[in-house]
């Protein structure tokens, strides 16, 4: 940590102390934690803080990732390997074995971002979680911009903005009855660049997808969508290779990629410094629905 | 680069979201298809301008309504700082809302229009800003292009608003001259007014002097968490994990731990990255202390000649958050103080504050939503607190329902015994 003699610390400090006296804040007060990772660049961000949040001690709450089954190879790689590096219990919980045995409908687009809430929310119940980490962001999205770090879900993981606890101070209201839980967002004060200004200073490892490479993909609805087994081209689209970059990791079916050159941590920083275009609207199909497709979601219980 | 929290307080009519919306598109925080996306809904809504308020009214309710109705967090930054602004809504009906966002606020910012002067919901702003010892105000005359840049009518509004603010006890006051919509003085001085020599909102912004407006005197430590690992390399470690309330912890120094009372020094001040020679305020750490001492979560680790109260009687100013039930004389509730949580009891209630007046009404049996008023509780265990306005950490409580769960409340610690 880097201080001077005028007792200042730099806004990435004080951003790290937040988040470190949440994550202590949640493990003090509930019983059964669990952090959400995705192995995008926030899960693995939060995943560092949690780590120095309870150093010496290894990270005392397991992780869930909620597999849609559509991922990319490089970031199952990397989750498999962060967690054994820090001893963590993982917990998956599979879209595709729910779509198996008829708990959820793929819908017809083959996006499975929707019918991830229901996964999840069966994981959250058959595991008694009584609060998940999410590495959310108020800066990605309007309806993030209102919610509590503490957000209050009722006993079907259902967010109501218009009847949010007050948060004031660093008083977190912690109490829930059986059933309830809470969803905590230790990133809430973050932005997308002190993101990568802390993978930068902190050396955190990401899977290669983040950084500039050439990849095949078709363009679809002004996006750039990779070409795999789970996308292919449809009529009329025409498959490319281009230099390209992802800002987000998600289900790879409504991901899409940018193009980008930025193949170092710098050039990232760089491109997103100078950026006009917010992450999820760049690169996220699922929030392309309509103006509330977010707030709808969360109402549901998505995170 | 530091961080500098501000909540901004006002409606739509005194051109708040003007204002935000100039402050973020001018610093690059406004991405092009947030600004396609707000530019989409004013044409569908048939407005006839870029409602820049569509921008932080986030809420499908509040974009139907036309009305901020929560919180809304947003960021921005310039080389030399990292913006976050609370923007809050400005009726009375949403006070507990400017109440949340001002108790973390570094700065508070006031708009009045230049034509309106002051008016009622601007005195009342002023008000809970200082009630909640926000350190730094800056009140914004906007709209001054609609009274022809007069420096007559800005002085009178400085002058009227300096009066006001001379009896609420508010330690910095800015008053500047702008108009959000043309941009004067927000980022760049204003040529339209060469009588005006202060800074813009945005320099001030930058510049404001914050770093002292921490307590670095009063050692306040509030245990939030016991690490003792459970792996062969670490076992006997016996850590305390929080983060620094106030004054500055170094290794060697004597402390005592609350509320047993007992002594001891600090044999290690650690966190992930190595040890510190120092911690202060917001620093995360974990204490290690000479001494095997019996500590948990809710004690306070403090100097032995400098302790905050160790009391269960507190003299406090409640605003209360509840629309359902109203807070009643003897009625008991939790109080969440610091990393502890009490059972408290309503013992009296004095009186009930007109935030517009500040007239006190002391016939009252209860306070209501968004009502605020003294009250004296009295607690199952001590609390080990400050007042508020020494310490903004050790002198804020929420108050919990215990049969809802919800957050009925937010009280500042006025006197404790």
């Amino acid at each position: 940590m880097s201080q001077t003699t005028d007792y200042r610390i730099s806004h990435l400090d004080a951003l790290e102390a937040e988040s470190i006296f949440i994550f202590r804040e949640v493990v003090a007060e509930f019983e059964r934690p669990c952090l959400l990772f995705s192995g995008g660049k926030d899960s693995i961000v939060m995943l560092r803080l949690a780590e120095k949040a309870f150093w010496p001690a290894r990270i005392p709450f397991p992780v869930l990732h909620v597999d849609t089954g559509h991922n990319f190879d490089e970031v199952l790689q990397f989750r498999d390997r962060r967690v054994a590096e820090l001893g963590v219990q993982l917990l998956v919980a599979s879209v595709q074995e729910a779509i198996d045995q008829g708990l959820v409908v793929e819908p017809p687009n083959k996006m499975r971002n929707r019918i991830q809430t229901p996964v999840l929310l069966n994981a959250v119940e058959k595991y008694r979680f009584d609060a998940l980490f999410g590495g959310a962001r108020r800066d990605e999205e309007k309806a993030r911009a209102k919610e509590r770090v503490f957000s209050f879900r009722d006993e079907f993981g259902q967010w109501d903005p218009k009847n949010q606890r007050p948060e004031l101070w660093a008083l977190y209201n912690a109490r829930v009855h059986p059933g309830e839980s809470i969803r905590v967002f230790p990133l809430s004060n973050w932005t997308e660049l002190d993101v990568w200004h802390y993978i930068a200073r902190e050396n955190l490892e990401l899977p290669s997808i983040y950084f500039a490479h050439e990849r095949e993909v078709v363009e679809r609805d002004g996006m750039l969508y990779a070409v795999n087994q789970y996308v292919q081209p449809r009529p009329g689209e025409t498959p490319r290779v281009e230099r390209v970059r992802y800002r987000t990791v998600g289900d790879a079916t409504c991901t899409a990629a940018i193009r980008s050159d930025a193949d170092t941590i710098e050039k990232v920083i760089a491109e997103v410094a100078t950026t006009r275009v917010t992450e999820r609207g760049a690169t996220r199909g699922d929030d392309r629905v309509s103006e509330s497709s977010m707030e709808d979601r969360k109402r549901e219980g998505y995170f | 680069m530091d961080l500098l929290r501000f909540a901004t307080a006002g409606s739509v009519d005194d051109g708040k979201s003007t204002l935000i919306g100039r402050l973020l598109y001018d610093s690059k925080a406004i991405f092009s298809d947030q600004l396609a996306a707000v530019e989409a809904t004013s044409k569908a809504r048939g407005d006839d301008y870029t409602n820049l308020a569509l921008l932080t009214d986030g809420l499908r309710a509040e974009r139907e309504q036309g009305i901020t109705i929560d919180v809304a967090y947003r960021y921005f930054a310039t080389p030399r700082r990292k913006f976050i602004i609370a923007d809050t809504p400005g009726h009375i009906q949403y006070t507990r809302n400017m109440v949340t966002g001002a108790s973390t606020a570094d700065l508070a910012l006031i708009l009045v229009d230049a034509r309106n002067g002051l008016v009622e919901q601007s005195r009342r702003h002023a008000f809970l800003c200082s009630l909640l010892r926000v350190p730094h105000m800056v009140l914004c005359v906007n709209k001054m292009d609609l009274v022809d840049w007069s420096e007559e009518v800005f002085t009178r509004i400085r002058q009227e608003f300096t009066a006001f603010a001379t009896k609420l006890d508010i330690p910095d006051l800015t008053v500047i001259p702008i108009s959000a919509l043309k941009g004067d003085n927000v980022v760049t001085r204003s040529s339209a007014m060469p009588w005006y020599e202060g800074p813009s909102l945005l320099h001030h912004l930058e510049n404001v002097h914050i770093a002292s407006d921490r307590n670095l005197v009063d050692v306040r430590f509030p245990v939030q968490y016991v690490i003792r690992p459970q792996r062969e390399d670490a076992r006997d470690y016996r850590g305390y994990a929080g983060q620094i309330a106030s004054g500055v912890l170094k290794p060697g120094d004597e402390v005592m731990v609350l509320p047993s009372g007992f002594t001891t020094t600090v044999a290690g001040i650690d966190t992930a990255d190595g040890p510190v020679d120092q911690a202060f305020p917001p620093m995360s750490v974990t204490v290690r202390l000479a001494d095997e001492l019996d500590v948990s979560r809710g004690d306070m680790i403090c100097r032995p000649n400098n302790q905050p109260h160790v009391a269960q009687d507190i003299e406090a100013m409640v605003c209360w958050m509840d629309e359902q039930r109203p807070m009643r004389p003897s009625g008991k509730y939790l109080i969440k103080h610091t990393t502890r949580t009490v059972r408290a009891l309503v013992r009296h209630l004095y009186y009930r504050l007109d935030i517009n007046t500040l007239h006190r009404d002391e016939s009252v049996e209860q306070l209501a939503l968004n009502e605020i008023g003294r009250v004296r509780l009295r607690t199952t265990q001590p609390l080990l607190c400050d007042e508020y306005r020494r310490n903004r950490t050790t002198g804020g409580f929420v108050i919990i329902d215990e049969g809802t769960n919800r957050t009925v409340g937010a009280g500042i610690i006025v006197d404790a015994a």
